[in-house]
Order: structure tokens, then sequence, then C-alpha cells
């Protein structure tokens, strides 16, 4: 027998159907009835899963799955005056060419983004926007998001059951916001993708898969919006820039021990070109125009260290100025801190400690994140000031939960003190 | 070689699976169907539509469904070559629902 008789589906196939038949279904049936529209995706693919296991597949597997939801829809609103439930007016939606044009493919596209900003408010917490838009646009399980942003199932519950309530309390249209609201909101529809991103980006926790699965939806939605008419911004380019350009590196961060391999022992081999390719497509577009956010700050850093052939090559003095410039819009103690390891790079050790303890509240950090007393640390280690930089490590390896980042610094405490075992 | 038809009852406990799952679960399926391939023991595998009707009797009444109850739906069938039932049960032990608390029945295709 030959390969080609072998069926398979595409990866993720169906959690990305998912995502687009319950934006779709929820378009159709008002947004008070995202459960009626989780429900028939449920049902379709558990006929799908009936149909196709037996080993022959639809030619079109995604045509077939939106044809069997949108007859239960029809199916559903035929008889939707017996129940009586509260659906949109039936009669006009009946008609063969209104309901299919929700199911044109820009329509889907539409409609998934409507679902992206239906949850994306300022009043709604982070976390419930970020478990709601897990659940209904990337079709994941209430179990695979408690996993994927490491807490429990019944935290997760809580959270959609929030975001829903404040979807039905506030009486949220399920529409693209137009005007000066569109452009507030998409600022808040990119933190939270850049969130999305980072959860899996920087999770220590969750395994490796699932931590890339969540920086595959938060580049899969950032690329549709910018590939949306009125959504795709030059601010969009570069936040999907970064995150190309955050991504290429994505096999070279972990070594087969688990460890976190940081960005001067990286094997630069390992860096995906075609994604760094992508980085600088993106990058170029989010050139248009005067805006400049953020993103286009931290893609530019992101950039340069793409560039550089070798560590020791990296341009040190772009980088403290682009990570001057990301200060005056992002004055975050880490952004402090990363322009701090740019000055040590760049000779100033002495300099970097000091930027780094003048950081507002700097010891209440130092008590609650490892990475401030790790980097300092370093940083005492590479002053052979052993006392401090054993201090520090050591309080850095107390802090962290995280075991490849231990190991990273047991390493480094041993190096110090070679007794020590 | 004997030709036998496994005929797939129940294993339709998916209902709370994630949309994920299911495509993993379909995958076992279709892993499965590769490796009988690969053994040249695959002849053919469909499924069957759910409901249906049944005629009966002398009058050839005609009513809808089997309508049996889940765990004795068939959802469809496959015909494997086999050297013996033996081994065709063997076969039948890899079926990715056995867990889903699905049954598979085995019966030879008389050949004559």
């Amino acid at each position: 027998m030959h390969d080609s008789d072998s069926v398979e589906l595409v990866d993720h196939l169906f959690r990305h159907e998912a995502g687009k038949m319950i934006a779709v279904l929820t378009r159709i049936f008002g947004v008070h009835q995202i459960d009626l529209a989780e429900d028939v995706v449920q049902e379709s693919f558990l006929k799908a899963l009936q149909s196709w296991k037996y080993g022959q597949l639809p030619s079109n597997p995604s045509a077939w799955l939106m044809q069997v939801a949108k007859n239960r829809v029809i199916d559903i609103l035929r008889h939707k005056k017996k129940e009586s439930i509260g659906l949109p007016d039936s009669s006009q939606l009946l008609e063969d060419t209104s309901i299919s044009e929700f199911f044109h493919t820009d329509e889907i596209a539409d409609s998934q983004l409507r679902m992206i900003f239906t949850c994306v408010h300022d009043s709604l917490k982070e976390e419930d926007q970020l478990a709601f838009i897990l659940k209904t646009i990337s079709g994941f399980s209430v179990q695979e998001i408690a996993k994927a942003l490491v807490t429990n199932e019944a935290t997760i519950q809580k959270r959609l059951y929030r975001a829903k309530e404040f979807i039905r309390k506030e009486k949220i249209e399920f529409e693209i916001p137009a005007g000066p609201a569109l452009t507030s909101r998409l600022e808040v529809v990119h933190t939270l993708l850049y969130l999305l991103f980072n959860e899996g980006y920087n999770s220590g926790k969750a395994d490796e898969l699932i931590r890339k699965d969540l920086c595959g939806e938060a580049m899969r939605l950032c690329k549709a919006l910018i590939e949306h008419r009125i959504c795709s911004t030059p601010t969009g380019f570069a936040l999907l820039s970064l995150m190309c350009f955050h991504a290429a590196r994505f096999e070279s961060r972990l070594s087969d021990d688990n460890s976190i391999i940081l960005l001067p022992y990286q094997d630069r081999k390992k860096w995906n070109e075609e994604l760094i390719r992508m980085g600088y497509h993106y990058l170029n577009y989010s050139a248009a125009g005067e805006e400049i956010s953020v993103y286009h700050l931290e893609s530019a850093i992101a950039a340069e260290h793409c560039l550089a052939k070798t560590f020791a090559d990296t341009n040190w003095n772009r980088l403290l100025e682009l990570y001057d410039m990301l200060l005056q819009m992002k004055p975050f103690p880490t952004v402090e801190l990363n322009r701090a390891v740019v000055l040590a790079e760049m000779g100033e050790l002495q300099k970097a400690i000091d930027a780094i303890l003048s950081i507002d509240k700097i010891e209440s950090l130092l008590k609650e994140q490892y990475i401030y007393s790790a980097v300092l640390g370093d940083l005492y280690k590479r002053l052979s000031n052993e006392m401090k930089a054993k201090e520090f490590l050591e309080k850095a390896f107390g802090l962290t939960t995280s075991q490849a980042e231990k190991n990273l610094l047991e390493q480094k405490i041993r190096s110090i003190d070679p007794k020590k075992n | 070689m004997k030709d036998f038809m496994l005929i797939f009852k129940g294993g339709s406990d998916a209902m709370n699976m994630s949309p994920e799952e299911m495509q993993n679960h379909m995958g076992k399926w279709f892993s499965w169907i590769d490796k009988l391939k690969a053994a040249n023991k695959y002849v053919a595998g469909e499924a069957l539509t759910p409901g249906g009707k049944t005629v009966k009797g002398k009058k050839a009444v005609v009513t809808d469904g089997p309508f049996a109850e889940a765990k004795e739906v068939v959802g469809g069938f496959f015909i494997v070559r086999a050297n013996s039932i033996e081994e065709a049960s063997e076969i039948a032990k890899d079926c990715p629902d056995l867990p889903l608390d699905g049954a598979v029945e085995i019966r030879e295709v008389m050949k004559f």
C-alpha cells in the first residue's frame, strides 16, 4: 500500500473550525445565545467523528462541518416558534441566501473578529477575556484552557461565566466598532493578543506543546486582524512582526534537559529563518503612517537581535537607543531591567547595577520576582563581587518555581563556589 | 485468507470531548486503519447514516429506524483480511472505541 492511502486531517482543524463555527452561529442566533451556538458546534463535531472515523473523509472537511452546522441552524430556526427561546426573527433569516451569506469565507472572518471585540473591554478582567477568547475563538475546552493558563477547571469556569454575564448584562453588540471607538478598542485587542502570546512564550510551567499552541493562536488571531479591511493598522503589523521574531527563537530557548538557554548561548542556527523573514515582512508594513507604538519598538529590538550573526555582533548602541525610546512609552520595571542588561553588554556593569537598583520600588520587586535578583546576581558575578553575586543568585533560586530557571541558577551558583554540590 | 466484517457498535460516548480531543480520537482510528493497510489487512470501511428504516414481515411493514439503544447502534463497519476468526478478533482489540464503551462484532464473510 502507498502512503497516499493514509487518511489525515490538518493539525488543529477541529479546534480552528470550532472557533469559526461558534462565531458564525453566534452572529445568527445573537450574542446571548453563545451556549446554543456551542451546542450546535459540538453536535456537528460529534457527527463528523462518527462519520469519518471509518476511514472515508469528505473531499472538503471544513465545508462539510459548516454544512452540518448550517443545516442544524435552519432546523433550529424552523422549530424555534414552538420553543420560543429568544432567537431572532427567523422568517427573513430562513430564506436560503440569507443564511448562506453568513457562511462565506469573508463573513466567517468577520464574525470571528466580532467575537473578539465582544469580550475585549477595559471593564472586563484580562484573565476573563483570555479564557473567553480561548473558548469561543480558539475552540479550547475548559480543561485545555486550565492546562494552558496553569490553573484549575473551576477557575476557568468562573472566568467564562463572568465574561458571558458581562456580555449579557452590558448588552454588548456582536459587532466590530466603528470610528474613534474602533481605535481605542483595537488597542485593547492588541494588548490581549500580546498577553495571549506571552502566556505561551514566557510560561515556565505549562508544557511545551500547549505553550506553542497559545503562541500559534495569538499569531493566527493577529493575522486575522491585519487581514481585515478595517482592523488592519500599522500597530497590528508591528505586533505580528514582534510575535514572529519571538516565535522564531522558540526552539532555541530550551535545552534537552528543560533548562532555559539565554540569548547569548542560544544556537542561532536553530532560529526559524522563515519566521524571521515574516517578521521583517510585517515590520516593513508597520512602517506605514506616522504611528509608533510600543510594539514597533519591541519588534525593532527583536529584529536587532535576529539581525546579529552572533551575540557579540549585536548592535548594542542601537538597542540602547530603542530601549530609551521604549522607556518613554512604557516606563515599566521590566523595560528598565532589559535596558540595564544592554548597558552591561556595552561594558557598563556598574552603571547597569545602579540602573536596576534605582528602579522604582525595587525593594519589593526583588522580594517578589526572581528575575531582578537573577540579573543582579549575574552582573555582580561578572564584576567578580562573589559575595553579592551568590546572595542574589540564591535569592532568585528561592523565588522561581520554574525548574528550568532553577537549573540555570544552580549552574551559576556552582560556578562561583566549586565546593557547593 | 478470509474476509471478516467488523461491525462497530456504540462507542459514541464522545459528547464531552473537546474538538481537539475528538480530532485526536479520530487520529487513533486513522492510525489503526493505516496499520491495517500497511499489513494488507484492510479491505474497506464505511460509516452508516443513523436512523434508517426497517421493513418487516409478510405485509412488508415499513417502520422508521432500528432505534436500538445507543450502545447497540451500528455506526459503521470494516472488511478486513485475516487467516482465522481468532486473528480477526485480535485485530478488533485495537479498536479505539473500546475504551468509550464500544463493541465490535466479528463475522466471517461466507465464501463458496
